[in-house]
């Protein structure tokens, strides 16, 4: 096989771009499967040592925390419950107030639509404080009510699902009309379905979104069995041993290796439909 | 009262628009009604009110003795193809069968039962398990059909159902149409712009035209008896020759001929039309056509050239003449079929 001279330049960027996401990522494994002193004294390693089994059984059942009562195993827990509960009610909540504003000729369904495309201006960082406010007069502090809750409004979303709704021919709706569909069932026999590879893609997204949130469970707890990952990040590098302890550098990449697992789970799982879609163009 | 019966059904759009003007109509059970006219004259508007997809502005639809107005689509128990098919992507042929009647809350073994029954009808028990995108344009038709067979509906509805066909397809498809309504024994409406279709489809006709039914008869009766210029130009084809004229005491002067003893005391301005399978060769005729193209069907020959006032003119003769281009031909109207039209009103007046 003869590559021409622009091809192999492709492949070389290509592969330097593969290089660039992948080694990192090796490093923090590998490191991470090394004694903290070998690490601290000779720098991140390349290739694999033979704590790897020791820091990552530490790191998941140690007890930590000022209480020393959470575990890693349970901050995943937290935030796995969480990201799974704000991405499975965006994407409900979005399909269907993409529905009503695409099905339902109402008249206000266009002031209505902008309304709700304007809160993409307003994340959840800037009214952080009205939202604590609500939530904790709700009595929904240091819960997953009130970690999911806050969050599971989607602008983006509804705009997607909104432009697919546009693009099924109205045909399809007398159709099912005609065959003794009502509104219920129409969406769920039919826009569901239709909008499989949507709802997986949407579903990443939001999962990806729920779980790398950092300031929302900050400030809404303060009990430590709702931590969640991205706050034990923080947390772990904090942690400060009094006197003569050194930093425990081993265990930290172990940590963050494993709070990559759940996304890259969903991702790879989610996929596999995402790519059946697409392959099956149905028209 | 009939079946179907409409009354004074009027829609106007929410823009102002008024698509079908006060139209009654009835059909009686079994028939097989078609709908014909230009597109945009609001055919498949008065369809889709029967079907209850568009709200009546005014009048009463009644089906089967019921008043329809207010009565959900999905409560009226009629069935409709559409243009597109509208089949269900994301279901198989089998569940796209069966989607209506498992809404009915029929159990299993009965809508299996009725699937295979409408599947062996339509000869597309082979694609049962098939996705509607990989079936060809003339199996999807068929699976439109089935949907609406299977449900056993009162009144089938169709929209234009062929117009997406290749037209060998579009010919076999029109046959099997018909073949499969008189089997089943369904009232049809029929909503189609093509008058072929048209005329060997329906039992009766409606002819429209700007949200009016300009004429309602057999497909025979409008064709020898329009009662307008709009339906004679339209029945047909080729289309009916007109020609200016005047009549004055029973007597039509058209360019460089007359008619005597009309049939008629209408004077002034008037159209004539002659249809172009309705004239033969003679000698010292009274029209006189000089031949530009002639089309060669193999089963008839369509002549056409123009007249002395260089008006279009076409004659429609049986494929076995031979007949030179740029030829003189001598025209005779065969047995007094012309039809006269007045100018200004389109409205038949011999």
């Amino acid at each position: 096989m003869k590559f021409k001279p622009l091809q192999i330049i492709a492949h070389i960027i290509l592969i330097l771009g593969v290089l660039l996401m992948v080694v990192p990522i090796w490093i923090s494994f590998a490191s991470s499967s090394h004694d903290s002193v070998t690490i601290l004294t000779e720098g991140m390693k390349f290739h694999i040592g033979d704590q790897l089994a020791r820091n990552y059984n530490e790191v998941l059942n140690e007890k930590g925390g000022w209480s020393e009562e959470v575990t890693a195993a349970k901050m995943f827990i937290n935030s796995f419950i969480m990201a799974l509960g704000i991405a499975t009610l965006k994407v409900v909540i979005s399909a269907m107030s993409a529905y009503a504003l695409v099905y339902y000729r109402f008249k206000l369904a266009v002031p209505i639509f902008w309304l709700i495309f304007i809160t993409l201006l307003v994340p959840l960082e800037v009214r952080i404080f009205p939202s604590y406010k609500i939530v904790s007069d709700l009595g929904l502090t240091n819960s997953y009510t009130g970690l999911i809750l806050p969050l599971v409004a989607s602008a983006t979303a509804t705009f997607f699902f909104r432009q697919f709704y546009k693009t099924i021919p109205d045909e399809l709706l007398e159709s099912a009309k005609l065959d003794g569909a009502n509104a219920w069932s129409f969406f769920i026999d039919f826009l569901v379905p239709l909008s499989k590879t949507m709802i997986a893609a949407m579903f990443i997204f939001m999962f990806v979104y729920g779980y790398s949130q950092y300031l929302w469970p900050l400030i809404m707890t303060t009990a430590e069995e709702y931590w969640t990952v991205v706050m034990g990040m923080k947390i772990i590098y904090t942690e400060s041993y009094e006197g003569v302890a050194l930093p425990r550098t081993a265990e930290r990449f172990a940590y963050i290796i494993l709070s990559m697992i759940p996304p890259v789970l969903v991702v790879v799982f989610l996929q596999k439909w995402f790519i059946k879609g697409l392959i099956q163009t149905e028209k | 009262m009939s079946f179907l019966d409409l009354k004074n059904v009027t829609k106007i759009y929410p823009n102002g628009t008024k698509a079908v003007h006060e139209t009654s109509l009835s059909v009686d059970e079994g028939e097989f009604m078609v709908f014909v006219g230009p597109s945009g004259c609001g055919k498949s508007t008065l369809l889709r009110m029967v079907a209850g997809l568009e709200d009546i502005t005014e009048g009463d639809i009644n089906l089967d003795g019921k008043l329809m107005n207010e009565v959900d689509p999905s409560e009226r128990d009629v069935a409709m193809v559409f243009q597109n098919y509208a089949l269900y992507p994301h279901m198989n042929v089998y569940n796209n069968l069966a989607y209506g009647l498992k809404n009915r809350g029929i159990d299993k073994q009965t809508i299996e039962q009725k699937v295979n029954d409408a599947a062996k009808l339509l000869q597309i028990s082979d694609y049962l398990q098939r996705k509607p995108s990989m079936l060809s344009g003339g199996q999807r038709q068929r699976v439109a059909m089935g949907r609406a067979i299977v449900r056993n509906p009162k009144i089938f509805l169709f929209d234009e159902p062929l117009s997406n066909l290749d037209a060998k397809l579009r010919i076999q498809m029109r046959l099997e149409i018909k073949k499969l309504q008189q089997k089943v024994g369904v009232t049809s409406i029929f909503v189609t712009h093509d008058q072929v279709e048209a005329m060997t489809l329906a039992d009766r006709l409606a002819v429209i035209n700007n949200g009016i039914i300009e004429q309602l008869g057999t497909p025979i009766e409008i064709y020898d008896n329009p009662k307008s210029l709009f339906v004679a130009g339209f029945i047909g084809s080729p289309q009916m020759n007109f020609l200016d004229g005047n009549l004055k005491n029973k007597t039509l002067s058209a360019e460089g001929f007359e008619i005597k003893d009309i049939n008629s005391d209408h004077e002034g301005e008037v159209t004539l039309g002659i249809r172009p399978e309705h004239l033969s060769q003679t000698e010292n005729g009274l029209i006189n056509l000089k031949v530009d193209l002639v089309e060669q069907l193999g089963s008839d020959n369509l002549v056409y050239g123009q007249l002395k006032d260089k008006k279009d003119f076409c004659y429609r003769c049986p494929g076995n003449q031979t007949i030179e281009k740029n030829s003189n031909l001598s025209l005779n109207i065969d047995n007094n079929k012309y039809y006269i039209f007045d100018k200004s009103t389109g409205k038949r007046v011999n």
